[in-house]
């Protein structure tokens, strides 16, 4: 059943996880033909990077993606475009606009193809939402607590319902739906990654949010396998193991700028506008409680283990940035050395 | 204690009454000092959160205050703990520790949260723990204790006694209600203490590594109890944690609390303040809010702590966690189990502060 892809469409490559994945299908001689779509075109690099796969240039809010898939005979469909960064996409209703209603458009367009065998869908492990009253892990089946109110994370949700009426009027298509926890590493550009290259990042005051991660080859080397191989289903995916946001931040060497609740937004509101950070308000409460989820069924069903855990994954983001920690290490080991001997020349039992 | 005096007691009649203190574990294990230097270190250097304020204290702080306690084994001694502090401090600092998946941070525990306790337990609340053999040393198991005391100090006292007094130290993860998560600082530190939501989930995730798991089934109307029903067990819950236990199939153990009941009595209750301010009680004790933040020290009760003999769920057959009558006959057992020894410990203790 299994069948290996002749021709695969991705969409959103000029973003790092569809240019990497396209030009990772592309360098695999078994596959005929790889179609990179996307509305802005991939950097230069990237199209050097993505070799033999063909750019075209196409709004997949535009019912012109269904002739691309039918004239080229697209057999595997990867929509990999789901974005939760508004400032590359040009704004949040943009954001919107691009994530929902293209993802629409693309099932539509799948839905008349006769030639689509097989899709894979990127989605987020936002649409489990942050909440104190979640259990410490999520798995595929955990119901959110609270529906996430609004953004990239409600998109996702939305998304995930319509990929799941897709797959009930089309049961021959394999749907394979993939729930990232937040990537990571040295050349992927995502809000996460921005709000950790801050010298001072700002936290709120009293909470300290568990954060998984997943770094960005396995993020790639996922959708590869999702791609090749009929794995229908809903898939967690992320690294082993958490950090504590205040730990990832001292391991950046970072400074924590605590913020009392009630600032949060006003806070939110000033990083958008300097255009450091966009973190939507539900992101915001990612900072509050964190989220984890059960990679089980990943590792078991899916047969992928990822490489790098997330500490890993972060310490990668650390060294690949170049990222200089505030506080000098060697100089807290000489510190020590200086209270150890004033120790020693203490007088016992003063 | 005039309930005691009614109820009929079972076998010896009360607790052994001159049965020694457990030896300080402390004391045998290496690298590890006298309590209260620890517990200065650990204040001096740490905020609250285990965050570490400034390096620059480091240098002075120690020295200072250790400086003033007498050391026990010479200046070895003393530079063995500013070694030990100074690898602490960096650690926290450069952020070379690890937590698992419930955030449970195992240094930050050790290092700070168990040694702030330490006094409370030692020497204010001068806890005796009965029946530590019937804990198990590895492998998963459920413990479950009565509520009392409008603050919950019985949970956090239970944590040091699993650590301190068992031969084996081994770390509570106690189920909390979504109320801790939610509040500022609290949250974050339960988490990191290993403590997570009373959920099914979770429970079974912590049982299924082998972890020693703490319910206190009674809830908020086992804490925030008034002081005239003392040591009268409430209802347990719905029987979650029975059904937990049975699918994970670890052994229950029963585990008893007298004093905590004394510590702040719970004499009225302001409901409206406590809608207002979204918590399940306001509580009226004898020196809150009469005493401002006095009021807030707790009583200096004597406490017992009697871990009971464990009840296995083994020998139940597979999907005898979905059947609700055995669930309940089981939660009723072991609710009975504690009522029992709460009944024989208070029956055996002259007085609730001298014990």
């Amino acid at each position: 059943m299994s069948e290996a892809p002749s021709v695969v469409l991705v969409t959103g490559v000029s973003r790092f996880l569809g240019g990497h994945l396209a030009a990772r299908l592309a360098s695999d001689p078994s596959i005929e033909r790889v179609l990179g779509v996307d509305t802005t075109p991939p950097s230069r690099e990237m199209r050097r990077r993505m070799g033999r796969a063909e750019f075209v240039r196409v709004d997949i809010r535009n019912p012109l993606i269904g002739k691309v898939i039918s004239t080229a005979k697209v057999d595997t469909v990867v929509h990999a475009s789901l974005s939760g960064n508004p400032g590359q996409s040009g704004g949040r209703s943009m954001m919107m606009e691009m994530n929902v209603i293209g993802t629409m458009q693309l099932l539509a367009a799948c839905q008349r193809s006769d030639t689509v065998r097989r899709l894979v869908v990127k989605s987020t492990s936002a649409v489990y939402g942050a909440s104190s009253r979640d259990p410490a892990t999520f798995t595929e089946q955990t119901e959110p607590k609270a529906i996430p109110p609004g953004g990239y994370a409600k998109d996702a949700v939305e998304i995930e319902g319509y990929v799941r009426s897709f797959s009930r009027r089309r049961p021959d298509v394999p749907v394979t739906t993939l729930r990232f926890v937040n990537l990571i590493g040295p050349r992927i550009d995502t809000s996460f990654v921005r709000y950790f290259s801050l010298p001072v990042v700002p936290v709120v005051l009293g909470y300290d949010a568990r954060v998984q991660l997943l770094h960005e080859e396995d993020a790639v080397a996922v959708l590869e396998r999702a791609a090749a191989h009929d794995l229908p289903g809903v898939y967690n995916v992320g690294g082993a193991g958490v950090l504590m946001l205040s730990q990832a931040i001292r391991r950046a060497g970072r400074l924590p700028l605590p913020i009392p609740q009630p600032a949060v937004p006003l806070v939110g509101r000033f990083t958008r506008r300097a255009r450091l950070v966009d973190f939507s308000p539900e992101q915001m409460r990612l900072l509050n409680f964190g989220r984890v989820v059960d990679t089980t069924k990943l590792r078991g069903e899916f047969g992928f283990t990822p490489r790098w855990t997330t500490v890993q994954a972060f310490d990668d983001f650390v060294a690949g940035r170049g990222l200089r920690p505030v506080i000098d290490p060697a100089r807290l080991g000489r510190l020590q050395d200086t209270a150890q001997a004033v120790a020693r020349a203490l007088p016992s039992g003063a | 204690m005039p309930e005691a005096r009614v109820i009929p007691l079972r076998s010896d009649g009360g607790r052994p009454r001159n049965r020694p203190r457990p030896a300080p574990r402390r004391a045998s294990r290496p690298g590890v000092g006298p309590l209260t230097e620890r517990t200065a270190a650990a204040r001096g250097l740490t905020g609250p959160d285990g965050a570490v304020e400034s390096p620059e204290v480091t240098v002075p702080a120690p020295g200072g205050e250790l400086a003033t306690l007498p050391a026990p084994e010479g200046p070895n001694e003393l530079e063995e703990r500013v070694a030990e502090v100074g690898e602490f401090l960096q650690r926290r600092v450069t952020g070379r520790y690890s937590v698992d998946d419930f955030g449970f941070d195992r240094d930050l525990t050790e290092h700070v949260v168990l040694p702030l306790l330490r006094p409370l337990y030692e020497r204010w609340f001068r806890v005796e723990t009965i029946g530590t053999e019937n804990v198990p040393l590895h492998g998963g198991a459920l413990l479950v204790a009565n509520h009392s005391g409008t603050v919950p100090l019985d949970a956090l006292m239970t944590t040091v006694a699993v650590h301190d007094d068992l031969a084996v130290p081994r770390y509570l993860r106690m189920l909390a209600a979504d109320l801790v998560f939610g509040l500022p600082g609290v949250g974050a530190t339960a988490r990191k203490a290993g403590h997570t939501l009373a959920c099914n989930a979770d429970a079974e995730a912590l049982l299924g590594a082998g972890e020693l798991v703490g319910v206190w089934p009674e809830g908020f109307k086992g804490i925030g109890k008034d002081f005239a029903d003392r040591y009268k067990l409430q209802r347990f819950g719905r029987g979650g944690f029975v059904s937990a236990a049975l699918r994970s199939g670890v052994p229950i153990i029963p585990c008893s609390i007298v004093g905590a009941e004394e510590t702040y009595p719970k004499i009225a209750d302001i409901g409206p303040l406590a809608r207002l301010l979204g918590v399940p009680y306001f509580p009226i004790t004898p020196t809150w809010p009469l005493l401002g933040p006095l009021g807030l020290v707790p009583l200096p009760s004597k406490w017992y702590i009697e871990f009971g003999e464990p009840i296995p769920t083994d020998s139940y057959e597979p999907g005898a966690a979905d059947d609700p009558m055995l669930v309940f006959n089981l939660t009723d057992q072991v609710r009975e189990n504690i009522q029992q020894t709460l009944y024989r410990l208070l029956a055996g203790r002259r007085n609730a502060f001298l014990g």
